[in-house]
């Protein structure tokens, strides 16, 4: 795959992932109401992935469609972050994954919806309206279970602790980031970070929450270096394409 | 179902559609507070479809008319022809009366 391909995969494969992680949570939501928002949000990111992947694949010009890349790839083929991956655990994890990762999807794509590759552009535009929606919603339930009962705030605490590590990769940049900025398609993600903990720190301190302690950055979800997670992920949500490759649905 | 003291309140929502005049009812959502119950609706009536306008209020704050009052209420309406202008004419292309 050339680089403004892989590129494009990248975002295809987060929001792909996460929108698989959501849709664990189908049925089993605290409240219906909660169910329907997950829900929603799950559609919202496997519908940005649909758009992504299927730019990646018609770069690469070798007759992938987005489904081709969503169930025919491996673990090492994968190219998502580190954090979409990352388990449900409890609605409180969930939540603090939404809320670190929707504030970056929504700064990325005010960025991606600038370049001068209308592809790029056009997908991050449309993506924008509802990332923004995202960071909203999850914002509000980590003030909510933080600034709640003893035990919301205990599980709040716990579960940005689990995701926090994961969040470093968001941010550092590679050959391929490079190159699809010269290609006039690409974000420059060290240059969001100032922002982002800007209002990651605004909305913990509504949340009478502090930052996590900082700790080593774990890095390699771009290089498909992935956590023993997403294998298990793949297999559930490949199953039925690796049984019948070439079937039509 | 659980014990109802532990459930969040109700909340009425009503919407009014891009390109409509007024908001209608359209249902209710369980919500902790308004900001909750304003996503809720969001969610489950409108499909985050662009330019509609979305109200809710706790359902604990209407107060309806007593069935049992209707015919007091609504019936002497009904033999007044007078009251109801019905007689005029309406011009073509007059629409939302």
């Amino acid at each position: 795959m050339n680089m403004l391909a892989t590129y494009a995969l990248r975002w295809g494969d987060d929001s792909l992932i996460l929108g698989q992680r959501l849709g664990e949570w189908c049925g089993h939501a605290p409240a219906l109401e909660v169910d329907l928002s997950l829900a929603n949000i799950a559609l919202d990111q496997i519908g940005q992935a649909t758009h992504f992947l299927g730019l990646a694949g018609a770069i690469e010009g070798k007759g992938r469609d987005a489904d081709h890349l969503a169930f025919r790839r491996d673990v090492m083929d994968f190219s998502n972050c580190l954090l979409v991956e990352q388990p449900n655990g409890d609605f409180a994890q969930t939540m603090a994954r939404q809320f670190l990762f929707s504030h970056y999807q929504v700064l990325l794509f005010e960025q991606m919806a600038l370049v001068k590759d209308e592809r790029f552009a056009a997908i991050a535009a449309k993506a924008l309206k509802e990332v923004s929606y995202h960071a909203q919603l999850a914002g509000d339930w980590i003030v909510r279970l933080g600034d709640g009962t003893e035990e919301s705030r205990a599980r709040m605490i716990a579960g940005l602790d689990w995701m926090w590590r994961f969040t470093d990769e968001l941010f550092a940049m590679d050959e391929v980031d490079a190159a699809a900025i010269d290609a006039g398609a690409g974000v420059d993600k060290a240059a969001l970070r100032a922002m982002w903990d800007k209002r990651i720190d605004a909305m913990l301190a509504e949340a009478t929450l502090t930052r996590p302690a900082p700790r080593r950055a774990t890095l390699g979800g771009r290089q498909g270096r992935h956590s023993e997670h997403l294998g298990h992920l793949l297999s559930d949500m490949q199953f039925l394409q690796r049984a019948y490759p070439d079937a039509t649905w | 179902m659980s014990d109802p003291s532990k459930e969040w309140p109700l909340w009425e929502v009503f919407v009014r559609g891009k390109g409509g005049l007024s908001h209608r009812h359209v249902g209710s959502v369980h919500a902790a507070d308004a900001k909750m119950a304003l996503e809720h609706a969001r969610d489950t009536y409108t499909r985050r479809m662009e330019g509609v306008s979305l109200w809710v209020l706790p359902s604990a704050q209407i107060v309806s008319s007593d069935p049992g009052d209707a015919a007091a209420l609504f019936e002497p309406a009904e033999d007044k022809v007078y009251r109801h202008p019905t007689f005029y004419k309406v011009p073509d292309g007059i629409t939302h009366i």
